[in-house]
C-alpha cells in the first residue's frame, strides 16, 4: 500500500497535461497537489492498521 | 536605499530567535542521566522529541530557507521540470515510514549518534565508517553556505550591507548552537514555522487574488511551462526518484530522526510532515505568479524572484516579516547541519583516530567548537563563492546518495560485505561526479545516459547508485563465497535491534 504513491508519481505518461484544469491550475500541478493527501491517507492507514 | 521598517522587524523578529535559542538549553534537560552521555544531550536534544517537536524539527530542518527560494526560481526559469520537488517530498515519507524507525531504534539502543556510527557497528569497520563520515560531512557543508546565501539575498533586498550582517547572523547562530545544541533549532523551528506558514499562505491569497485567480496567472504563463514535454519525463522521474533516496541520508536529516522519542513519533510524523510538502508546492506555484507578474531577475537571478515578489506587493513591515521567515529560515537548518557535520567530525574521525579514551564531556566539547568552526567555514564559503557552493550542493545530492548501501540496505540484507561496501560507493562516487562535471551540474544534476541504443537525460544520482548496488551485490555474493564466515561482517547487529521492543 505504501507502494502506490511510488507508482502515481514517478510514472510522467499518467499525469503530464494540461486538461483537465481545476480553478485555473494545469492538471500536471494539481495532480501532484492531490497526491500529498493521498499518501497521508495512507500512511496513516497503514499506522493505525499496524498499531 | 534601506527599508527601515522592514529591518526593524527583521531585527526585532531575530532577536526573539536569539533569546529563544539561548534558552532552549533547559527544556527537558536530562539531569543525572544527561550527565552521562552529554553527547546525546547537545547533539541529539537527550532522545526527548515528542510528534510535535519532531514534527517542527524535522520540517524546518528539511524544508529550507535555500529550497523556499530555490524551487520556485527553478519553476520560473525552467517550467513544470522543476516541480519535482513536489512528488520526491511525498514519495519520501511511505520510505520514511518503513526505513527511519528501524534505524532509530538501532541508534537508540545503542546509544549512536551519527549515521556512521551505525555503519562503524554494523560493519564493523571504523574506515567503513570514516568514509560515510566524510560523504555526509562533504555533502552538507555547501548546503550550510546555501543557507547563507539565503540570508544574504534577503538582507541585500532590504538595502542591509551583506558582510556584516552575514556575520551578524552567523554570529547568533553558533552562539546558541554551542550553548543549547540540537535543542535550539528544535524550539525555534516553532517559531521560524509558524512565520513561514503565514508568510505563505498571506503571499499566496493575496497575490493570487491581486493577479486575478490563478486562471489569470496562468495565462500569462507560455503553456510549455506548464506541462512536462516528454523529453523531460525520464529526467523528471529521476529527479524525483534520487532525491527522495537523497534526503533521508543526509546527516542533518538523520540527526532530527535520532532526536526523536521513540518509533510511534517517526511513523506519526511520516504522516505530518507532508504538510510542509504542501507549503512547498504553493512555494513553487510563486514562481509561476513572478511570471505573470512581470517580474525581472536582478542581481541574484532567478533565486531573487520570491524576494523580489515581497517588495513589489507588500508594505515594508510585512516585508520585513517575510523576510525574517525566510532568514530564520535558514538559521534553523544550519543549526542542525551544522551540529550533524559537527558529531560527525568528532565521533567519526576525532574520537576514532586522535583521542580514544575521550569522555563525554570533552566530546561534547569537540562537537561544539566544531560546530562554530563548520558555521564560521560556511560564511567563508558563501562570501567567496556562492555559485560553487550551489554547484557543490548539486553534487552532494548525488554524493550523499552512495551512502545507501551502508545506511539502509544494511538493516535489511545480512550479508553485505564491508568491502564490497566501499567499492560499490568508490564507483558510485567516481562515476556520480564525472557525470556531473562532464555534464550534470550544468544541466541541473541531469546528464545522458546511454542504454540499449537509447540516449536519455537522467539524473545522475540514480544510475550512479545503480552501479554502486550492482558492485555491492556482486561484491558481497563473491565474499560469502569464498571467504570464511568468521571474517565477514555479518549479522553484527542482530535483526531484534530495529524492532520495536514488547510494550513500548
Amino acid at each position: 500500500m505504501l507502494l502506490v504513491p511510488w507508482i502515481g508519481l514517478l510514472y510522467p505518461p499518467f499525469y503530464a497535461r494540461l486538461q483537465p484544469e481545476l480553478w485555473g491550475i494545469p492538471f500536471f500541478i494539481w495532480y501532484q497537489f492531490l497526491w500529498v493527501f493521498i499518501t497521508v491517507a495512507l500512511t496513516a492507514l497503514v499506522y493505525r492498521m499496524r498499531a | 536605499m534601506i527599508l527601515w521598517q522592514a529591518l526593524i522587524v527583521f531585527v526585532i523578529l531575530f532577536i526573539v530567535v536569539l533569546v529563544i535559542g539561548l534558552l532552549s538549553y533547559r527544556w527537558r534537560a536530562g539531569g543525572e542521566e544527561g550527565a552521562e552521555d552529554e553527547m546525546s544531550e547537545w547533539g541529539l536534544g537527550g532522545r526527548r522529541f515528542g510528534t510535535v517537536i519532531t514534527w517542527f524539527l524535522v520540517g524546518g530542518d528539511l524544508y529550507t530557507a535555500y529550497t523556499l527560494i530555490a524551487v520556485p526560481a527553478l519553476v520560473f526559469g525552467m517550467g513544470a521540470i522543476g516541480l519535482f520537488a513536489l512528488p520526491y517530498t511525498i514519495i519520501v515519507y511511505p520510505l520514511v515510514f518503513v526505513v527511519m524507525p528501524k534505524l532509530w531504534q538501532v541508534a537508540h539502543n545503542r546509544g549512536m549518534v551519527t549515521p556512521a556510527d551505525y555503519v562503524k557497528e554494523r560493519f564493523d569497520s571504523p574506515f567503513l565508517a570514516l568514509l560515510m563520515a566524510v560523504t555526509g560531512f562533504v555533502a552538507t557543508m555547501p548546503y550550510i553556505a546555501l543557507q547563507m546565501y539565503g540570508i544574504e539575498i534577503v538582507v541585500s533586498l532590504m538595502g542591509v550591507p551583506v558582510t556584516v550582517s552575514l556575520i551578524i547572523a552567523i554570529a547568533i547562530v553558533a552562539l546558541f548552537t554551542f550553548a543549547s545544541g540540537l535543542r535550539a533549532p528544535a524550539l525555534i523551528a516553532l517559531v521560524k514555522d509558524s512565520l513561514i506558514y503565514i508568510t505563505i499562505i498571506v503571499v499566496v491569497i493575496y497575490v493570487t487574488t491581486k493577479l486575478g485567480g490563478f486562471e489569470a496567472i496562468f495565462d500569462q504563463v507560455p503553456t510549455a511551462k506548464q506541462n512536462l514535454p516528454p523529453e523531460q519525463y525520464v529526467g523528471f522521474s529521476t529527479l524525483t526518484f534520487g532525491s527522495a533516496l537523497a534526503l533521508f541520508l543526509y546527516p542533518h536529516a538523520i540527526t532530527g530522526i535520532f532526536g526523536s522519542s521513540s518509533q510511534k513519533v517517526i511513523k506519526r510524523n511520516a504522516s505530518l510532515l507532508p504538510a510542509y510538502t504542501f507549503l512547498l508546492g504553493l512555494v513553487a506555484l510563486m514562481g509561476y505568479m513572478a511570471i505573470a507578474a512581470g517580474i525581472q531577475p536582478g542581481f541574484y537571478g532567478a533565486n531573487g524572484i520570491v524576494p523580489q515578489l515581497f517588495t513589489d506587493f507588500f508594505a515594508d513591515p510585512l516585508v520585513g516579516f517575510g523576510f525574517a521567515a525566510i532568514a530564520i529560515g535558514a538559521v534553523v537548518p544550519a543549526s542542525v547541519m551544522a551540529i550533524a557535520a559537527s558529531n560527525l567530525f568528532t565521533r567519526n574521525f576525532y574520537r576514532q583516530y586522535i583521542r580514544q579514551d575521550i569522555s563525554s564531556t570533552e566530546e561534547t566539547m569537540v562537537s561544539r567548537i566544531g560546530s562554530i568552526i563548520v558555521l564560521i567555514g560556511a560564511v567563508i564559503f558563501v562570501l567567496i563563492a556562492p555559485s560553487q557552493a550551489i554547484t557543490l550542493q548539486l553534487f552532494g545530492g548525488v554524493w550523499i546518495v552512495q551512502t545507501l548501501p551502508a545506511m539502509w540496505l544494511a538493516l535489511y540484507v545480512r550479508w553485505l560485505d564491508r568491502w564490497a561496501i566501499a567499492a560499490g560507493w568508490l564507483v558510485g562516487m567516481a562515476w556520480g561526479t564525472y557525470g556531473m562535471i562532464v555534464e550534470g551540474y550544468a544541466g541541473g544534476g541531469l546528464a545522458t545516459l546511454q542504454l540499449f541504443g537509447l540516449s536519455t537525460k537522467a539524473y545522475v544520482a540514480v544510475y550512479s547508485l545503480v552501479a554502486n548496488l550492482l558492485i555491492v551485490f556482486v561484491g558481497s555474493a563473491l565474499a560469502r563465497y569464498f571467504v570464511s564466515q568468521e571474517q565477514t561482517s555479518y549479522g553484527m547487529l542482530a535483526e531484534e535491534e530495529t524492532k520495536e521492543p514488547e510494550g513500548a
